[in-house]
């Protein structure tokens, strides 16, 4: 019998010897109490959260809680049932109505998932014979998206204008064409440049998904995402966000103003073939939703946490995934792998928690200590993490 | 362009991917014999693309494996 799990041998081996140095495994730790949207125990310790994807500090909002409570106590635990036949509560069609004004648009379908709104909306909208013209540092979900469907799947270089360009009028006349970008890259933390982008797609006749999973909440005069920041919005034929950043709870969707937009909930396998959300979460994301519409000065905080944060870590003399700081998102470039295990373990011991992204999900075989801020993140509690960086960085001997 | 031709074009684009200066033949694999990674076989594939001003989507590089099955398919692909 061939062993089919013996792919995974040079993964295994990896983990071991990273894991025999004493290592704590970084793939594998406990949250033990959550005290805040930026402190909890983790491994026994108490821990400054820099790694989530609690843009907005929602999760423990009262109003939020509140909502979700009251709905377990209305409608119970969980609907047992896909949207399409049972599972769709008042509820739900709550946290829809809240999505449509929160992105001015027509049309909001929620998934269980943001995964699955990827999942469902690319291969369902581009069929065969159809073309998806991508970013090659796409989220795994877009990758998985293109793969389940029929289209013809063509990546250009990440933000490269140019080589999407070439792309888009290279495919054969009459085929339909979707364009498919994200606002904020997640590992780097970099912006697309959406305007240029989007009117490059619209002259070659192609429809356009934006995944603003990282920007929902923040980025733009309405926290509706890098389009909305760059005043391209109305140019974007689907945006696809997720409730599990911003929003502080879990789900996706995608919101659209396409005329025959909510055909797709009758032919959307990850729509149909599922279970919908619990109650208590399309409630606590209803309500933070309609919070996050008049969120201004916490979007000003976070801006400012996110430079200071920026400029402080340059100061100490890292290496920075971007220029200047353009999302929630600071990526810390390592070394490499062993190094970046190391400064990991070594900022969780001085009570920090950052993101380990290693190859494949990095881009150019990077590792990254991924910094995300809040929100919630006091200044006072930036300048901490600044002095933990500087410590850790000199003990493993990165800067 | 014929077959001749079109595989001079490419094997003037290879060399630069070619680091260790493996011997390459209509046989060599991309994967095993010149070892390209996934950023490598992106780049590469940018190239060609390109010099041919074609398209080669994931769903065509998903059955090339060979030098050889390249340069049919791009020859192919030229229409
Ligand atoms: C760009 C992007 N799209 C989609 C998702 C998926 O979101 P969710 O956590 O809701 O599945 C993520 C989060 O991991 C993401 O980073």
């Amino acid at each position: 019998m061939t062993d089919l799990f013996s792919k995974f041998d040079p993964l295994i081996e990896l983990r071991t010897n990273l894991l025999s140095q004493g290592q704590e495994d970084p793939f594998n730790l406990v949250m033990e109490r959550v005290i805040s949207p930026t402190e909890a125990v983790c491994n026994g310790r108490p821990t400054i959260l820099l790694g989530t994807y609690n843009y907005m500090g929602m999760t423990f909002d009262p109003d939020v809680i509140e909502a979700g409570k009251q709905a377990l106590d209305d409608f119970g635990s969980g609907t047992t049932g896909s949207r399409v036949l049972n599972g769709t509560y008042a509820g739900h069609r709550a946290v829809e109505d809240a999505l449509k004004e929160f992105y001015g648009m027509d049309h909001a379908m929620v998934f269980s998932t943001g995964y699955q709104a990827n999942l469902g909306i690319i291969s369902t909208v581009a069929g065969k014979g159809d073309y998806i013209v991508l970013d090659i540092d796409s989220h795994a979900s877009i990758w998985d998206g293109c793969k389940m469907g029929d289209a013809e799947v063509v990546p250009f270089k990440h933000n490269d204008i140019e080589a999407m360009e070439k792309r888009l009028k290279r495919i054969p006349e009459g085929a339909g064409k979707l364009v498919v970008l994200e606002g904020v890259y997640s590992m780097l933390g970099d912006i697309a440049p959406l305007k240029e982008m989007i009117k490059v797609a619209k002259d070659n006749g192609a429809m356009v998904l934006v995944d603003e999973a990282h920007s929902m909440g923040f980025i733009g005069p309405n926290g509706r995402g890098v389009a909305e920041d760059q005043g391209v919005l109305d140019q974007v034929d689907f945006v696809i966000g997720t409730f599990s950043k911003s929003v502080g709870t879990v789900g996706g969707f995608c919101v659209s103003n396409h005329p025959k937009f909510e055909i797709l909930r009758l032919v959307c396998r990850p729509y149909v073939f599922t279970a919908s959300l619990p109650p208590s979460v399309v409630h606590t994301a209803a309500t933070s939703i309609r919070k996050l519409m008049h969120a201004g000065n916490k979007r000003a905080h976070l801006w400012e946490n996110s430079r200071v944060l920026h400029q402080g870590l340059r100061d100490k003399g890292f290496q920075l995934g971007t220029e200047k700081a353009e999302s929630a998102i600071i990526a810390v470039i390592m070394p490499d792998l062993e190094k970046g295990a190391a400064m990991w373990e070594a900022l969780l011991k001085e009570g920090l928690y950052v993101n380990l992204a290693r190859p494949p999900a990095t881009p150019a075989n990077m590792t990254l200590l991924r910094c995300s801020l809040c929100a919630e993140h006091t200044a006072e509690q930036v300048q901490t993490i600044i002095g933990m960086f500087e410590r850790a960085g000199k003990a493993v001997g990165i800067i | 362009m014929d077959r001749a031709a079109t595989a001079e074009k490419i094997a003037g684009i290879i060399e630069p991917f070619n680091k260790k200066g493996v011997e390459i033949t209509d046989a060599s694999t991309f994967a095993g014999d010149l070892e390209f990674d996934s950023l490598t076989v992106m780049d590469f594939v940018a190239a060609i693309e390109d010099e041919f001003d074609i398209i080669i989507s994931m769903n065509q590089q998903a059955e090339i494996e060979t030098y050889g099955q390249l340069i049919d398919a791009v020859v192919k692909l030229q229409g």
